[in-house]
């Protein structure tokens, strides 16, 4: 144990010592990786340590979005006041999609399916009331200050970032010592059995999406304060659903580390990627090429490592 | 906006272009019917058969009903093959697990499609497009109702295939009792791989009848699995005839809602319908099972 907090320390110390040492660049590249962990920590509480495989997870996170941008620019709220609404909005999306699907009983690849038409019937709503204002999407004025939400410098943006992931991290580990955690597990190995000694399953689940829910919305705030835009496609998109999936499945499902393994091993490709399409010219189009190791990764990980790049890391190998 | 000759030619629309999203569904029920699998690449299948029959056309001139043997063939292989290779070998396991697998294929194939035929919309023009037919006060598209036709005679065909050949029993027998029909000598990982080949034939017929009046594009396969989807569990999983009366109905609400609510908005009814189904009865119109 001694030796895993000797080796959290030193991480978290290279971490905040990096954007120092660092070109702009890079530094954003470590908030991307920070983040994204973030948002995918938000679906392995539910998808992981629950089980509960979500393919529209995007749902909370433009929830989110959307609430702090609207409360921003159309009735002038402060973004950090704006935040915990936000996340409390994502919460009660999550509330209502677990209580509607678990109370008729979804499990599974059904649950699965669900949740990507709950995403996609609230991209359609954004691209069609107006106060969303549609298609267009919404501009968030710039204007940095720190008391806005708005930084200059990246590093800021780049601790944010770190911040959420340790946060994240700690829900993690917090969910691997607690009886909630311990009862998330019973319900993901066997349902029935969990039910069987006395779990309220469906109150156990409904709180796991809630707090999932509320988690993805507050990265959906911090991601419209980062780029000050965001559209019905970028903010309900399968794209982020499949990116917030794809970084828990590879670093390891249900492990507390999993998540942000995942982002930096994604975000390697991603380099390797772009460097690969400098070189090599008929390559030029970088985003297909990355989506499509990203798409491999998950068949391989599925099929021959089902608990991901993690489990590379354990010392006794483990039998499920 | 109520003029019945309006709704009319709404409705007909709709059955039309239901028609062939019978097929689609008729491939994704028979998979899941047979397989208990939920084949999410289904879209993205349709998809790389859509350029299929786009590129017989631009390379090779060939009519994309003139097509329809060779792509149905070619489709079978492909979905046989494809089986195999990787869905058969880890069909096992938590249901999510082919789920996820099926969306790391889809996401691979979406993106190799995007590498080597690039972003941009591909439509085929053939010389009997502007021809139209009028049925009552509606003026119909004539490759739309030769489409419509074809569809449902590939349908017949296929359920004739189903009732009457040897292959067809085993397939069903292997649908309701995969260790009753093991224990009786039947082949089931041949059943399986076959049951996979026919689904994506069917995707491959349906490709052919859509590319005269449709258009691709590497993202296509997205805006039709959804659609798939909500067919099948409107018609009971697994069920050929609710995937033909939940084709219908989806086409239908489809044209209905477009009329209705514009091109936006009209697209909430099919995720609308899919939510509400599996939330209100997750057997569907005639499935028997949840």
């Amino acid at each position: 144990m001694s030796r895993a907090l000797l080796l959290c320390a030193l991480g978290l110390a290279t971490a905040i010592a990096y954007p120092l040492m660092v070109p702009n660049y890079l530094v954003t590249i470590g908030m991307l990786v920070f983040f994204t962990a973030f948002i995918g920590q938000s679906w392995n509480i539910a998808g992981g340590f629950a089980g509960q495989t979500s393919f529209g997870h995007v749902v909370f996170f433009g929830t989110g979005a959307y609430t702090s941008t609207i409360l921003q620019v159309t009735y002038g709220w402060n973004p950090w006041l704006a935040w915990p609404v936000a996340m409390a909005a994502g919460g009660a999306v999550g509330w209502m999609i677990a209580v509607l699907s678990f109370r008729a009983g979804l499990r599974g690849s059904y649950f699965a399916l669900i949740t990507l038409a709950f995403a996609e019937v609230f991209r359609i709503l954004a691209n069609s009331v107006p106060f969303t204002k549609g298609g267009l999407g919404m501009l968030i004025k710039a204007d940095p200050r720190p008391a806005n939400f708005q930084f200059k410098d990246p590093i800021w943006i780049y601790y944010l970032a770190l911040l959420l992931c340790i946060v994240s991290l700690l829900i993690a580990w917090q969910l691997t010592r607690s009886r909630f955690g311990a009862r998330l597990v019973a319900i993901r190995e066997n349902e029935d059995a969990a039910r069987a000694l006395g779990i309220d399953v469906f109150a156990e689940k409904v709180k796991v999406l809630t707090l999932s829910g509320a988690m993805c919305a507050a990265g959906g705030t911090f991601y419209a304060q980062k780029y000050l835009y965001i559209d019905p496609g970028i903010a309900f998109g399968v794209d982020k659903s499949v990116e917030m999936l794809l970084v828990s499945m590879v670093g390891g499902a249900g492990t507390i580390f999993g998540p942000l393994i995942g982002s930096f091993t994604l975000m390697g490709i991603n380099e390797v990627t772009r460097w690969l399409a400098s070189v090599v010219p008929a390559l030029k189009n970088v985003q297909p090429l990355s989506l499509v190791v990203y798409g491999i990764m998950l068949i391989l990980i599925v099929a021959r490592l089902p608990d991901g790049l993690m489990s590379l890391f354990r010392r006794k190998p483990r039998h499920a | 906006m109520f003029d019945p000759a309006f709704l009319l030619a709404g409705v007909l629309n709709g059955l039309l272009a239901g028609g062939i999203y019978v097929l689609v569904a008729v491939g994704l029920t028979l998979i899941y019917g047979v397989l208990h699998i939920i084949n999410f690449a289904h879209g993205s299948l349709l998809m790389l058969a859509m350029y299929a029959v786009f590129y017989l056309w631009r390379l090779i001139g060939i009519d994309p009903y003139a097509a329809l043997p060779v792509v149905i063939a070619g489709a079978f292989g492909f979905g046989f093959v494809l089986y195999r290779l990787l869905i058969g070998r880890y069909n096992h396991g938590r249901d999510e697990n082919i789920l996820l697998i099926t969306l790391g294929l889809s996401i691979v194939i979406d993106n190799v499609a995007l590498l080597f035929f690039g972003g941009d919309t591909q439509t085929i023009d053939v010389p009997y497009a502007g021809t139209f037919v009028e049925i009552g006060a509606a003026f119909l598209p004539l490759p739309k109702i030769i489409s419509f036709g074809a569809s449902l005679v590939i349908c017949a065909a296929l359920g004739l295939y189903m009732a009457k050949s040897d292959m067809g029993k085993a397939i069903r027998a292997v649908a309701k009792e995969r260790q009753g029909a093991r224990l009786v000598g039947i082949d089931v990982e041949n059943v399986f791989a076959v049951s996979y080949g026919i689904g994506i034939a069917c995707l491959g017929a349906a490709a052919c009848l859509l590319m005269p009046t449709y258009y691709v594009t590497p993202s296509s396969g997205h805006a039709f699995v959804l659609v798939a989807f909500t067919i099948v569990v409107l018609g009971g999983m697994g069920s050929f005839a609710g995937a033909a009366v939940g084709g219908f109905i989806i086409g239908i609400t489809e044209s209905l809602g477009g009329l209705f609510l514009g091109e936006q908005l009209g697209q909430i009814g099919i995720s609308l319908i899919f939510i509400l189904i599996l939330l209100l009865k997750p057997t569907g119109l005639f499935g028997s099972r949840a």
